[in-house]
């Protein structure tokens, strides 16, 4: 199943995961420690997390660290500002649509 | 051609809100008119090459108009819009949601607001729009740039069948 990048960052523990781990590559034991939830539950959504690919999983020994993506976070700012230029264009065809019609209306 | 009007497009992703405001050189009414009136709204919405077709509005409060973008292929996708509020050339409110070809409603769908006001001849319009989740924001999106995309991907397959030539 592929993930969708906007309902990943849309859950507030999500987000509050990527926050911890944009400062520094965490296991998900020390991740849990940071919320009132079981292993279980951050360990879910470290998963989708990662599907996503807003984090990769590094193997440090016996444990397993994980750190934010850059990279996947720029998507979104790069998927809004396509929305601004969508609304750019169709301002655009709006200002000729309103100029026809004040022709029309002389 | 139109720099001197403003735009301006704010995203508030916590609170799942996208503000745009913009500026238009013409009067109040007909501004107005070119939001409210099918006719008129098919012929903007939609980022050329799209195009928009309404099959029919009802502009009064919970009143719907149901359209859809086609792209140059000819692939349809409808939405529903439900009016909510309107307050004649100052504000109007709606519901909108993507559909099927029936009208029924893909749900969530978002809400949007829309306020006029006209200063020195020209028109501005303030837009919010609110989400319920941000995937519902990117399917926004949807229909438009997959649409564009695909048009421009069947261009360069064309071009570069051409090319081998």
């Amino acid at each position: 199943m592929r993930r969708d990048i906007f309902q990943a960052i849309a859950d507030p523990t999500r987000r509050a995961i990527m926050i911890l781990i944009a400062v520094q590559a965490m296991t998900p034991n020390a991740i849990a420690d940071n919320f009132n939830t079981t292993r279980q539950s951050v360990s879910k959504h470290l998963r989708i997390l990662t599907e996503c690919e807003l984090v990769k999983q590094e193997q440090q020994g016996r444990e397993i660290y994980y750190s934010l993506q850059m990279e996947k976070l720029k998507q979104i700012d790069k998927w809004l500002d396509e929305f601004r230029k969508l609304w750019e264009t169709r301002f655009n065809q709006l200002d000729d649509v309103l100029s026809t019609l004040k022709k029309q209306k002389k | 051609m139109n720099n001197n009007l403003l735009f301006d497009f704010t995203v508030d992703k916590t609170a799942k809100m996208v503000y745009i405001t913009r500026e238009f050189e013409a009067e109040l009414s007909l501004v107005w008119d070119a939001f409210t009136k099918a006719e008129l709204i098919d012929q903007w919405i939609a980022p050329k090459p799209m195009k928009a077709k309404t099959k029919y509005q009802d502009f009064r409060v919970g009143g719907k108009r149901f359209y859809a973008m086609i792209s140059p292929e000819g692939q349809e996708r409808w939405s529903i819009q439900r009016y909510t509020s309107i307050t004649p050339k100052t504000n109007f409110k709606m519901y909108n949601a993507f559909a099927d070809k029936d009208e029924k409603p893909e749900l969530p769908g978002s809400e949007w607001d829309h306020t006029f006001s006209e200063q020195d001849e020209k028109t501005k319009v303030s837009i919010t729009i609110y989400n319920e989740s941000f995937e519902r924001m990117e399917k926004l999106l949807d229909g438009f740039t997959k649409g564009m995309k695909m048009s421009l991907s069947n261009l360069e397959n064309l071009l570069a069948t051409l090319s081998q030539k």
